[in-house]
């Protein structure tokens, strides 16, 4: 036995040690090629950008595809891309875009004007099924043509006046709306493309395969191997296709942040999609020039469900909101460089910073509670805080309810759920305290505060304000910059004095990037680029 | 035999169809709809959704027009991946899932019965004692944690082997073939000694230890084929149970196997594609449980007999 | 078997007692079996005093002190939130002892009734109730505890029986072999010529028959179960934090070997060590049931 375990072992090293001559890793084979190998969470659904959703899904489509604008990728300012130039009426309500004559797709066809007004009159069709289609609503009548209340795109703000001129009309002064141009609900599609798989408003045709794919990115399709590999080369066609350096990037669906983790030390990835908060510590302590974190622009935060007892009473509410000690969760916790929050919309959102402010008060906590009629917690009900299955929530609940316990001396029970009962659970009411986060889609405070109006899609928490919702509609006609954010000021002041949420901390992202990565810049919408990133090498000597 | 194999295939359709039903009613139990995400999708648009899928139709017709469907051997689009049919996710996850499981088993057979029959011929001695440890370490040791062991070991602090991907650099199949058999290897190595030494005690084998065999003839030519019986029991479900149990390791190794799509279909409520998954596993469990008893019947002339003569 | 034992088979089930004294006679003797008995009853005492002698609270954290290695205050060093892990493993022996044995017990129960009726009855009745085992094994596991969550809330009860539930399907199998396999032997069909009724030839001379194979599967089925129960709570049915189980500790652990070692290492030990004393235990009660490892 002993001898036949030896042999297996000597074979094993053996046949490792053939393999090992080469010392060169993924990564450095890929810094030569200009191949960037990053992890991008989970498997793509789909990469049609009219009807998707999610982050990995964005992230192939930056590559993919090109809005009107873009931004900068350091200073996030909005920036030429398709459209060369622009004009905007005085009253903020007409955009007119010149398109750029060099604009073309991938199969060398010219991009005109026309291409945008039939790709969102596309992402708008009813039938296409695009859950991200009231990104367009600021657009004239586009809500209405969504919810099939008008059957003529005509009538529809979007027109195109010429050939690369395309002019769009607005409900109501948008300040966010050149932003919105770089979502991707925003993006063109190539209409002769799509029809040969498919109707226009249908999702989920061919048309997106390797082989039939035509886009308007700096990079096109290469290879799509479901649970393997989607992998991009450059498009010889973009117009800037000068400046992009990279040849190819590989994503790797990548669910396990452990298992990215370990790919990257063993050189087969070039960046991670993010690092679990229990690695965080050895980096910072090592001080490891790999590890990033950037501020991030969203929230995380505890919702309370105010249709229950005793969440209903709104002392109870401040009574568990003023007494924990977001500093400690944020420092030994979640360890990334996290900022403790104590409102909803994040610090500096372009100019934004809620005056509005939760305090950390044990001694009023206590107060509030006894007020409430539970002195020192005698008495207080059954309260359930659920989160969705993870670590790092569940980390984070502990120590809450920790702090609840010593603080107000309450119990409050945990209970972890599977991801689809934890959101039919939210959506249904059917919780006490539930966990929550948030991401901005654009840089603008309604992003936020919009989520909060009564019966919104998204604010689950039974709570309402007359007053929040009409300041939620001043915003949108509001004249100026100044006007509109003394009406957002208003409303985060109304939603911590009523704290049906308990904000916790904004978020930060956590990530690996090797050194080799270079044109790559940090920022707080998580916005990077891929034509401005190259590779290499940072090693010194031979390793 | 014939009439048995043929009576077996026959008894699988029912066992398919109840699988087929059983999930079918069962996932749609479940609550979370496959379009719930964490942004509320706005009701207007999930009733398109709803509507494209056919989940606005009654329960009953949506079950009719599945198995219809499923007759013709055609599993629909996933709802998670709607431009993928289930058949191509099968297709494409499959080769992958049976490589990594047959690499896994010949590992588990080669190791553990090896252990388990040098261990059962000196029972309680140090030739029992260490395999049969090794054994129940890798018994306790679960894959979740065995895998990002070896990991470290061979991966990060050596640096031998690649860390994840399948076939795409030299070597990297190794660390998770090793990580998935090494249980099975395990357990083999346990099941294999209980039943040789069940047989060793029997009196034929005392017989021809008296006659004076050798240990070697005695091993091979007579107690072994008694001996791995309970392996061969054992064997049938545990392939099917590896096909299946190989999540943890494909994730673990990032391989694009089928196991991760049955898993993340299961979160992602992907109605068809849990539903193609869990036949198609279940027709291989079938597969094997009939393979298993196949060779059952062959070690073991008795029970040929028996079910034979029925 | 051959015929020479045929009475003493036979006669098993008249004089079980003195067959039992005689079963634990040879337990006594065997040092291993012993042992392992020791040590497991030790964890079963620990298990049950430990709301009295745990050092600390399992809930009491010490965000400051955060992970810190075994130390002269916490022997077994401290978890991230700077829970002592003593603490922590001693009460979730609690949970994972107590998992492991009921549902091991249930499945136990179910499989080997099923596994020895289908085989010994065989027929009609095997094929169906083998493609009833056939067709639960492949159900999805993930989606049957996500509905039973959901039905029937969180509760331990819910946790042994979906555990059992699962696990008897493979003993159902292993013992239907085995039971094909001696169902011809003499003993057997002397005793059905003697017109003794199915049950009791079931009872009384199949189960006895395999427990060797069975008693080996049972010790390996307990650690799985015990592990079996973290993949659960994460489904978010079973114990919910601040409570510990042996498996969530090990499943917690594994995140950060690299880096606290000492979270993985302790709590996968003390697993072992009972894994271990089982199995020399199930080894003993083995030889020690089988009437014939006695005359070697």
């Amino acid at each position: 036995m002993k001898a036949l375990n030896f042999l297996f072992l000597i074979s094993l090293i053996g046949f490792t040690l053939s393999g090992c001559g080469e010392r060169k890793t993924l990564v450095d084979i890929g810094t030569e090629a200009q191949i960037l190998h990053i992890g991008n969470g989970t498997e793509p659904a789909e990469i049609d950008p009219h009807t998707t959703t999610g982050m990995p899904e964005y992230h192939l489509q930056m590559a993919l595809f090109e809005g009107l604008v873009s931004k900068h990728p350091e200073t996030l300012e909005i920036i030429p891309a398709v459209a060369e130039r622009w004009t905007i009426s005085d009253d903020g309500l007409v955009y007119t875009f010149f398109i750029r004559p060099t604009a073309k797709w991938s199969n060398g066809d010219a991009l005109v004007a026309e291409d945008f007004v039939l790709s969102w009159q596309r992402a708008l069709s009813a039938a296409l099924g695009n859950q991200y289609a009231n990104m367009l609503y600021s657009i004239k009548n586009a809500e209405a043509f969504h919810l099939g209340k008008i059957t003529d795109f005509k009538q529809v703000g979007v027109i195109a006046l010429d050939r690369l001129t395309l002019q769009v009309t607005l409900e109501n002064p948008t300040p966010y709306f050149l932003q919105i141009l770089d979502h991707h609900s925003a993006f063109p599609v190539h209409l002769p493309t799509l029809l040969k798989h498919g109707r226009m408003d249908e999702a989920a045709t061919r048309w997106t395969r390797p082989e039939n794919f035509v886009g308007n990115g700096p990079f096109v399709i290469k290879e799509w191997t479901p649970g393997k590999v989607f992998s991009v080369q450059r498009n010889q066609y973009y117009w800037d296709a000068a400046t992009v350096r990279l040849n190819e990037i590989h994503f790797y669906p990548i669910d396990q942040s452990l298992v990215e983790e370990r790919m990257f030390k063993a050189g087969q990835l070039h960046k991670t999609e993010t690092l679990p908060s229990s690695k965080i510590e050895r980096y910072r302590q090592n001080n490891s020039p790999e590890y990033r974190s950037n501020l991030y622009f969203g929230t995380y935060y505890y919702a309370f469900n105010v249709t229950r007892k005793p969440l209903d009473d709104v002392r109870i509410r401040k009574a568990l909101a003023y007494s924990i000690d977001r500093e400690a969760i944020t420092k030994h916790i979640t360890r990334g460089g996290q900022l403790p929050t104590y409102a909803l919309t994040p610090p500096d959102t372009l100019g934004y910073t809620p005056r509005a402010k939760m305090i950390y008060d044990i001694d009023l906590a206590r107060k509030l509670l006894a007020e409430a009629g539970y002195p020192d917690g005698k008495g207080f009900p059954k309260l359930e805080l659920v989160y969705n299955t993870s670590q790092d929530h569940q980390k984070i609940a502990v120590a809450i309810q920790q702090m609840w316990k010593k603080a107000l001396n309450i119990d409050v029970s945990l209970q972890n759920q599977e991801w689809k009962v934890f959101l039919s659970n939210q959506q249904l009411l059917n919780f006490q305290i539930g966990r929550r986060g948030w991401i901005g889609d654009y840089i603008d405070p309604f992003t936020f505060l919009e989520l909060f109006v009564t019966n919104g899609g998204n604010n689950n928490t039974g709570w309402g304000n007359s007053r929040y919702d009409e300041l939620m509609r001043l915003s949108t006609s509001a004249k100026t910059r100044e006007e509109r954010y003394e009406y957002f000021h208003e409303a985060e002041q109304i939603l911590v004095d009523d704290a049906p949420i308990l904000p916790i901390y904004n978020y930060t992202t956590n990530y690996l990037l090797s050194q080799d990565v270079k044109g790559y810049f940090p920022n707080t919408m998580d916005y990077h680029p891929y034509k401005y990133m190259y590779l290499e090498s940072s090693k010194k000597g031979n390793n | 035999m014939l009439r048995f194999i043929i009576q077996r295939c026959l008894q699988a359709i029912p066992v398919l169809l109840l699988v087929a039903t059983v999930t079918f009613f069962m996932i749609r139990m479940a609550p979370g709809g496959p379009f719930d995400n964490e942004r509320a999708v706005p009701p207007e648009v999930l009733k398109h959704l709803n509507e494209r899928y056919h989940l606005d139709d009654p329960l009953w017709k949506q079950y009719a027009d599945y198995m219809v469907n499923l007759l013709q051997g055609d599993f629909g689009p996933s709802f998670k991946y709607p431009t993928h049919t289930v058949n191509d996710l099968i297709a494409a996850g499959f080769p992958a899932t049976a490589e990594l499981s047959l690499y896994a088993i010949l590992f588990a057979l080669v190791v553990g019965l090896t252990a388990g029959v040098f261990a059962s011929l000196r029972s309680n001695t140090m030739q029992d004692y260490i395999p049969m440890s090794a054994a129940m370490i890798g018994i306790c040791m679960p894959t979740f944690v065995l895998g990002p062991i070896l990991l470290l070991v061979f991966g990060i602090w050596l640096g031998w082997l690649p860390v994840a991907g399948w076939g795409q650099i030299p070597g990297d199949k190794i660390l998770p073939s090793v990580t998935l058999g090494f249980a099975y290897a395990a357990y083999i190595a346990r099941i294999s000694r209980g039943g040789m030494l069940d047989v060793l005690s029997q009196d034929y084998i005392r017989t021809a230890k008296a006659k004076g065999l050798s240990t070697a003839r005695i091993v091979f030519v007579h107690a072994l084929r008694g001996g791995i019986t309970p392996v061969i029991s054992f064997l049938g479900p545990a392939i099917a149970g590896l096909l299946a149990g190989s999540f943890v390791v494909e994730s673990i190794f990032q391989i694009p196997g089928l196991g991760r799509f049955y898993v993340m279909a299961a979160f992602n409520r992907d109605y068809t594609l849990i539903l193609g998954l869990t036949i198609f596993f279940a027709f291989l469990i079938v597969l094997f449980n009939l393979l298993a008893d196949i060779v059952l019947v062959w070690l073991n002339p008795k029970v040929r007999q028996d079910l034979g003569g029925k | 078997m051959s015929a020479n034992t045929l009475p003493t088979a036979l006669l098993d089930s008249e004089k079980g007692r003195s067959l039992t004294q005689d079963a634990i006679a040879r337990l006594k003797k065997n040092k291993m079996a012993m042992l392992g008995l020791f040590v497991l009853l030790f964890m079963v005492v620990i298990a049950i005093l430990t709301p009295w002698i745990a050092p600390y609270s399992y809930e009491e954290q010490n965000l400051d002190l955060g992970a810190s290695p075994p130390s002269a205050a916490h022997w077994l060093g401290t978890d991230t939130l700077g829970r002592d892990q003593l603490t922590r493993i001693m009460y979730g022996s609690r949970i994972s002892l107590m998992v492991g044995f009921i549902a091991t017990a249930v499945a136990l129960t179910i499989g080997v009734l099923w596994g020895a009726i289908a085989g010994f009855v065989g027929g009609r009745v095997d094929a169906v109730m083998m493609r009833i085992v056939d067709a639960l094994y492949a159900l999805p596991f993930t989606i049957f505890i996500i509905l039973l969550t959901v039905i029937f809330g969180s509760s331990m009860l819910l946790l042994f029986l979906a555990i059992g539930a699962v696990e008897w399907l493979t003993m159902a199998r292993i013992v239907r072999g085995q039971v094909l396999t001696i169902k011809r032997q003499e003993f057997v069909e002397a005793a059905i010529s003697m017109g003794l009724s199915p049950w009791r030839i079931i009872t009384r001379h199949l189960i006895p028959n395999v427990l060797g194979p069975v008693i080996v599967y049972t010790t390996l089925t307990i650690p799985s179960v015990i592990l079996l129960e973290s993949f659960l709570s994460f489904l978010g049915l079973g114990i919910q934090p601040p409570a510990s189980s042996w498996g969530s500790l090990i499943s917690g652990g594994v995140e950060t070997m690299e880096e606290y070692p000492w979270l993985l290492l302790f709590p996968g030990l003390v697993l072992t060590i009972t894994l271990f004393s089982l199995n020399f235990l199930g080894d003993g009660l083995r030889d020690a049931l089988d009437p014939r490892a006695s005359k070697d």
